[in-house]
């Protein structure tokens, strides 16, 4: 039965790494079935480099180490080696050999990808040399729905001339986008999976999100931290246009926006 | 190194049962004293729950399969009103309470509670844990915790819905979840009684393995599943407060009205505006100060156990032995200072997750070299395919895969995009079901002759492990590719967004292996219940192994012991050119001859 046993275990790496080839392949019934299309400007592009880069890093250590693995339960099996038991209890150079690489290796990666997450989460983009850029627009995450805020023609957030929208995102396309992302109630995430965007959104606080979108469709916001029962439907959409359909879309909500319930009655 | 002399049996008050009475049964078996009596209730109390919570995540993947329709059979007994549908406020407890009883009710209390109970006094030659009384109420504080758990299920409105992380405002404001009133206080207090169990544990494992091994039992001797045990418990002690305080000041967040983690004016769901200027993000640095090294807790002893087994059926000694203890010290050193991965998204300083994200690719390195050993171990040695051997060689392969997959997510950027996704479902279930759960099988199956004198059944013992294994690498390896396309955690229909509607089929396919999962373990209670009764009866070491538990009487008596067991070496002295056995139990004195006596090449 070693034998068996054996070669069960190999199995692991061999599907293992088919099951990915596969998916990444796109071959019958697993298309689409991997990273979704990335519309992300070069961060976005980083972040699917850094998981592809770790994946081949880390399916090489796989791959190797379930053939060794394999291989001694095949050759070393009670029912069939000849060999008598090797009697020690391990070797130092060994130990300090696969502990120096994998360090090496670990570190290597975690200093690599450093700058990814400098671009996306705290070199926020500047109009000009310590200016950072004002938001497009402020989203609110809310039992179970995005409220959106598009600064209007002014470009400040907070004015009269602000236009509000719900789960309705317009972006231009190839431009350095800027959110202001908050939460009236409890804890949401902000997720774009598009553009491998993610920033949870905190009753208290304020953040920031950053991106550049570099083709035309309509894509998901995906609420993705536990915000109650209705978490599964708290669904957005966003559209990516260009800067003259943008501004044209933008002007016609605000035409469209019913303010006046919101005038002050005379007298008051 | 100082050893204390194994006292006489009797010494704690419990004497020899002749005749039983009533009273001398409850103290025999009910509130017992006997370290291994308290084991098997930890075991026999948390398989329950094993199989409550396997349950449970079977309501979690029908859902995901047939979002929506109705339960075949039990959906119309569980719940009417709905016709027999899971609606989104139940799918949140589904979830919640998967997690919940997993955790704290099967993993902790089954590694800690029953193999810790059971085998650290018999591994180190002592008669009992250094506080016996102290030793039975941490089994009967996880009583009040079942009793709260049990009633968060019952208590309208059904369930604690704010996931196992129980992160507020969601889990604190009395109106943000509908199973968010009762239920949600109840599973705190449960989860608190735990937490005083595992205290309880913890204070007595560290003394007993410090103050009463046997004489010539010094540290570098131990058993690693005594070592494991050991840091393990310094681990619960030291992290095992902050999550017990963290708990308290949400419990009276929830019922005083104090504000800890809710900012100043907060309203949800039209509750009242909430007082006080406290920070939601406060809670998660709590939260997981205690829970990342929980993750170890769930892993640690796994790992000690499996290298005990894999040593026994290689028949060669362990490779490396004091690597291992160094990296089972490695791991729960750095596993104080990586909690912040939890929430690289989370609002946190994104400074602060740059360092965090160093520690944590470094605790990747002690995890590496504890494989790398255990491949060491089967090299060169004349491996012995028992059932808890091929449990515990799946643990290595599927580690494999666990610890892998945990180098994405500690790629701060890459997190970026898989938190939150099934890539993280994928990978705590490797660590924690095809990591630590097969351990536990194979540790049930190693050591079961030793609780009850007999053995399990081989031939079952392998169909269930071979079903096992297929079924959840069809569960839990396809969850890496949905995580790939950023399929969402904890979403009751996900087929609402049309990224992930396509999705639906692979779902499918992992809900049928799931039920494929849970249904095979009807053959290991067949084969568990059974064996108790019916199995093959054994001696003390049907294994041939070399730890101080198989020179014991099997089952062991009161006080364990029937002869005062004096240690000469460590206990994977296998195959060793001293003795014509290819096992040298560590009580066997060497030869008198000292030119038989073996001199090792490098020292």
């Amino acid at each position: 039965m070693g034998r068996f046993w054996s070669l069960l275990f190999l199995m692991v790496p061999i599907l293992g790494v088919l099951c990915f080839v596969w998916a990444m392949a796109g071959f019958w019934p697993m298309q689409n079935h991997w990273l979704p299309e990335n519309i992300g400007g070069a961060d976005a592009h980083a972040i699917d480099g850094l998981f592809l880069f770790i994946l081949g890093l880390t399916g090489v250590i796989f791959v190797a180490t379930g053939l060794v693995f394999f291989w001694f339960l095949w050759k070393y099996d009670a029912a069939v080696t000849t060999e008598p038991v090797k009697y020690f209890h391990g070797s130092h150079q060994l130990e300090v050999i696969w502990s120096i690489i994998p360090a090496a290796a670990l570190l290597f990666i975690a200093i690599f990808q450093m700058s990814v997450w400098a671009n996306t989460k705290i070199k926020r983009p500047e109009l000009s040399p310590g200016v950072a850029r004002p938001a497009l627009a402020e989203i609110t995450g809310r039992q179970f729905e995005w409220r959106i805020r598009y600064a209007g023609k002014d470009g400040i957030i907070g004015t009269e001339d602000d236009v509000f929208k719900v789960n309705d995102l317009h972006l231009p396309i190839n431009e350095d986008v800027v959110l202001l992302i908050k939460s009236q109630d409890v804890l949401h995430s902000f997720f774009l999976p598009h553009l491998r965007v993610k920033q949870d959104v905190v009753p208290g606080m304020q953040q920031f999100v950053w991106f550049q979108a570099k083709r035309p469709g309509t894509y998901d916001i995906v609420c993705a931290e536990l915000c109650g029962w209705g978490h599964y439907k708290m669904r957005g959409r966003f559209v990516v246009q260009n800067r003259a359909e943008f501004d044209k879309w933008l002007e016609q909500a605000w035409q469209e926006q019913e303010v006046s319930s919101f005038a002050l009655p005379a007298g008051e | 190194m100082s050893t204390t002399a194994i006292q006489p049996h009797g010494s704690h008050g419990h004497s020899g049962s002749h005749g039983m009475g009533v009273g001398e049964f409850v103290r025999t078996y009910v509130f017992s004293l006997d370290h291994k009596i308290i084991g098997l209730q930890f075991l026999f109390s948390t398989l329950l729950w094993f199989l409550v919570g396997g349950l449970l995540a079977l309501g979690i993947r029908w859902q995901l399969a047939y979002p929506w329709h109705d339960m075949p059979v039990i959906g119309r007994m569980l719940f009417s009103a709905e016709g027999g549908q899971i609606s989104p406020e139940f799918y949140t407890t589904l979830f919640t309470m998967h997690a919940t009883v997993m955790i704290f009710f099967v993993i902790i209390p089954i590694l800690a509670g029953a193999f810790g109970n059971y085998l650290i006094p018999l591994m180190i030659g002592a008669d009992d844990m250094a506080f016996p009384t102290l030793n039975m109420l941490s089994y009967w504080f996880m009583w009040p915790a079942f009793f709260f758990i049990g009633m968060s299920f019952l208590w309208p409105p059904y369930g604690a819905g704010g996931g196992w992380t129980s992160y507020p405002p969601l889990s604190v404001v009395w109106d943000a979840a509908p199973g968010s009133h009762w239920p949600q206080t109840l599973w705190l207090l449960g989860v608190t009684c735990v937490g005083i169990s595992s205290m309880l544990g913890s204070v007595n494992y560290m003394t007993t393995i410090i103050q009463m091994r046997a004489p010539g039992l010094t540290m570098f001797r131990l058993p690693l599943t005594i070592w494991a045990m050991f840091i393990t418990a310094i681990l619960q002690a030291f992290a095992l407060p902050v999550l017990t305080a963290a708990g308290f000041m949400q419990l009276t967040d929830r019922t005083l009205g104090t504000g800890f983690f809710l900012p100043e004016g907060l309203v949800v769901n039209n509750s009242l505006p909430a007082t006080g200027g406290g920070q939601p993000i406060l809670w998660q640095h709590l939260f997981w100060f205690y829970s990342h090294p929980a993750v170890y807790i769930m892993i640690l002893p796994a790992m000690g156990m499996v290298s005990d087994i894999i040593a026994c059926f290689a028949r060669k000694p362990i490779f490396g032995y004091k690597p291992m203890v160094y990296s089972i010290s490695g791991i729960a050193g750095l596993g104080f200072i990586v909690w912040g991965h939890h929430m690289f998204v989370s609002g946190m300083n994104p400074f602060l997750g740059m360092t965090f994200m160093v520690s944590t690719m470094m605790i990747a390195l002690p995890s590496a070299v504890k494989v790398f050993n255990w491949l060491g171990t089967i090299w060169g040695g004349k491996i012995q395919f028992t059932t808890p051997m091929l449990f515990a060689l799946s643990f290595v392969s599927m580690f494999i895969i666990g610890g892998l997959s945990g180098i994405f997510m500690a790629a701060t950027p890459v997190d970026i995009f898989i938190h939150d996704t099934y890539f993280i479902v994928a990978h705590f279930h490797y660590v924690l079901f095809a990591g630590t759960a097969m351990a536990v099988f194979g540790s049930i199956y190693f050591w079961f002759p030793k609780m009850f004198g007999r053995m399990m059944d081989e031939s079952l013992g392998k169909v269930h492990f071979f079903l096992t294994f297929l079924f959840l690498n069809g569960t839990f390896f396809t969850m890496h590719i949905l995580g790939a396309v950023g399929f969402p955690r904890r979403l009751a229909d996900p087929y609402d967004y049309e990224t992930f509607r396509h999705l639906l089929p692979m779902n499918q396919f992992m809900t049928w292996c799931a039920i494929g999962m849970v249904a095979t373990q009807v053959i290991f209670a067949f084969n568990f219940i059974r064996s108790i009764f019916f199995g093959q009866i054994v001696g003390r070491n049907p294994w041939g192994a070399n730890s101080l538990e198989w020179m014991a009487p099997s089952p062991p008596g009161h006080g364990n012991f029937d002869f005062q067991p004096i240690v000469y070496r460590g206990p994977y002295e296998y195959g060793s050119p001293e003795v014509d056995t290819d096992f040298y139990p560590q009580t066997q004195p060497p030869p008198a001859d000292p030119a038989k006596r073996y001199k090792d090449p490098h020292h």
